[in-house]
């Protein structure tokens, strides 16, 4: 699962002050496990992990973290229903095969589902399209075409289309501009799909 | 060709009624139920022990062994007087750290250094069991920890952790007493033994049978040995504790002092000498009987046929920490199996950790020098241990 490199990640945070203390939460492509290390000391879940790759599984359970080497895709089937309060999908949905699918078993799995990621219509990425005519990079995607795992990107636009698709409630959502910033809450969604260089989502089931 | 060092043949012999280290006798007052429905009593466990257990007595680890190995993990083995064979992973301040942790391991049931097993002395004959032992399971040999845990005052074990037939025992102490277990490890092992492992089981105890020596199993009492057969057996085994890559990396082609072919049937490959050695290196310390009946043991063993054919209904509501850890080159215990047990952990809501780790050593690799594994072993203890509460 990719991991956006660099110490401190803006949407960690996020995430974190969207989680009740003590919860049960699932971080599918939980990287080296930094969010749920900080969701262990700060809020005292009981935190679980899934991770693509050995070397960040290694290092997770070497930490302590309960962590699974798997894949998305083909891991999440084998949870139960209701088994977590919350799921959690960070900077990886892009990277997945059948992101709604994947998006489908968070939202069985747990009863809510916080899902981050980089938005493909921020103004950087479309400005480097249009004028240069080439696939963008930034600091945050700084994979070439040939080599990024990231081969299912959207926009902000797009998720909210998806997350409309498969009937889920979106609780909060907040977008980041490039400096981690949170883009104005009252913005409306053109605004954030311009100038959020990322987004986190808070969702549920409808009831 | 090298020789293996010889090990006066009385000196394994006499482990299997008076073994170096601690017995626990149990008598005909506390029979011990086999799964082959058959009640054996008298029987005794013998067994090692390593470090100081705490006053909350809530330290202890029990630590379980593969299909050759014993109760020797970290001290010397008495028979070989070689060091202990997870030495490695067990003593102070190493990854199970007896500095902080009480490691208990015990000589299986069924098996041929201490704990009763087909040559020990049966009490109603005063000659050795051989055959007339009952068939012995992977929950039998379980089920006889249990009692030797309970007998040491340990109400719950701290951790279990065991590799290949070690993980089956893990397994099982997981699923039938998951109250008796915080943490556990199963390491290169599987919930059940598939066809192709029965399959090789199979042909050894075909070469020790065949073998005219073993004497319908008679041998101890007629004064033999099957020694071929059980060295043939072990040389056939010990190919699947390795990977192709390892024995390429290790021999290759290379001739066994000599430049050229000799044109017979010779050990002209290092390879076959190094296979010779260790099928006679195992003879000197190891009871042909005790291979047929721990291999037989480990072929019954599938926790899911024992809960309706579902894993995860064994695991169902466990409150036990698993870690499980498989090793890429391991063909004998492939990785695929422990992603079943994972799989079945996970629809179990169980927590668990699990880690495919790279080595090219094949199944052997969880008792090698792998720091990997070291450094999972020790973090999961670790987080185990403040969760539990062990200074």
């Amino acid at each position: 699962m990719t991991a956006v490199p660099g110490p401190i990640r803006a949407d960690y945070l996020v995430v974190s002050r969207l989680i009740q203390p003590g919860s049960r939460v699932l971080d599918v492509g939980c990287g080296d496990g930094g969010l749920l290390k900080l969701l262990r000391d700060e809020k005292g879940v009981d935190g679980r992990g899934i991770e693509l790759s050995r070397e960040g599984v290694n290092r997770c359970v070497a930490e302590g973290l309960a962590v699974i080497q798997g894949d998305a895709d083909t891991d999440l089937a084998f949870y139960p229903d209701n088994a977590f309060d919350v799921v959690i999908l960070s900077q990886t949905i892009q990277a997945t095969r059948a992101p709604r699918v994947v998006l489908e078993h968070m939202l069985r799995i747990g009863r809510q589902a916080i899902v981050s990621f980089p938005n493909f219509g921020h103004w950087r990425l479309r400005y480097q399209l249009v004028t240069r005519g080439r696939m963008p990079t930034s600091e945050n995607l700084p994979y070439h075409w040939y080599d990024t795992p990231n081969i299912h990107f959207c926009t902000i636009r797009d998720f909210v289309d998806l997350v409309r698709e498969i009937d889920a409630v979106i609780d909060h959502s907040t977008a980041l501009d490039a400096a981690g910033r949170e883009v104005r809450v009252d913005a409306p969604w053109w605004f954030w799909n311009l100038f959020g260089e990322q987004a986190v989502f808070k969702l549920s089931r409808a009831r | 060709m090298a020789r293996a060092r010889r090990i006066p043949d009385d000196l394994a012999r006499q482990q299997a009624d008076q073994p170096a280290g601690d017995v626990a006798h149990f008598g005909t007052d506390e029979p011990l139920v086999l799964d082959a429905g058959i009640s054996l009593a008298p029987f005794q466990i013998a067994y090692r022990t390593y470090g100081t257990l705490n006053a909350e007595r809530s330290n202890a680890i029990l630590v379980c062994h593969a299909l050759t190995g014993d109760q020797h993990v970290a001290s010397e083995n008495p028979v070989t007087g070689k060091p202990g064979w997870w030495d490695i992973m067990i003593g102070p301040g190493k990854p199970i750290d007896t500095d902080r942790y009480f490691v208990i391991c015990t000589n299986v049931l069924g098996g041929c250094m201490g704990t009763t097993g087909p040559a020990s002395t049966d009490p109603s004959t005063g000659q050795p069991y051989g055959l007339s032992l009952p068939l012995i399971t992977i929950p039998d040999m379980v089920r006889a920890q249990a009692m030797l845990v309970k007998r040491l005052g340990i109400d719950t074990l701290f951790s279990v952790v065991g590799g290949s037939m070690g993980g089956m025992q893990v397994l099982q102490w997981a699923a039938q007493y998951r109250d008796a277990v915080f943490s556990a490890m199963p390491i290169a092992t599987a919930a059940r033994h598939s066809a192709q492992n029965i399959a090789f089981h199979e042909v050894g105890r075909q070469a020790i049978m065949a073998d005219p020596e073993w004497r319908g199993g008679r041998y101890l009492a007629e004064g033999t040995r099957p020694s071929a057969g059980l060295a043939v057996a072990r040389m056939a085994a010990h190919i699947t504790y390795l990977s192709d890559a390892a024995l390429h990396r290790k021999f290759g082609r290379r001739f066994q002092d000599r430049d050229a072919p000799t044109f017979s049937f010779d050990a002209d490959f290092q390879v076959e000498s190094y296979l010779r050695y260790q099928g006679e290196a195992f003879v000197e310390r190891f009871d042909a009987n005790s291979y047929l009946y721990v291999t037989r043991a480990m072929d019954y063993f599938d926790i899911a046929a024992d809960h309706g054919g579902s894993l995860a209904r064994a695991f169902a509501g466990t409150r036990t920490r698993f870690c499980v850890v498989s090793f890429t080159s391991d063909w004998l215990f492939p990785t695929a199996d422990s992603r079943q047990v994972v799989h079945a952990l996970n629809a179990a809501g169980a927590s668990v950790s699990f880690a495919e780790i790279t080595s090219d050593k094949g199944h052997d690799a969880f008792l090698l020098d792998e720091p990997e594994l070291f450094a999972i072993t020790r973090g999961f203890l670790e987080s185990a241990a403040r969760a539990r509460g062990i200074a």
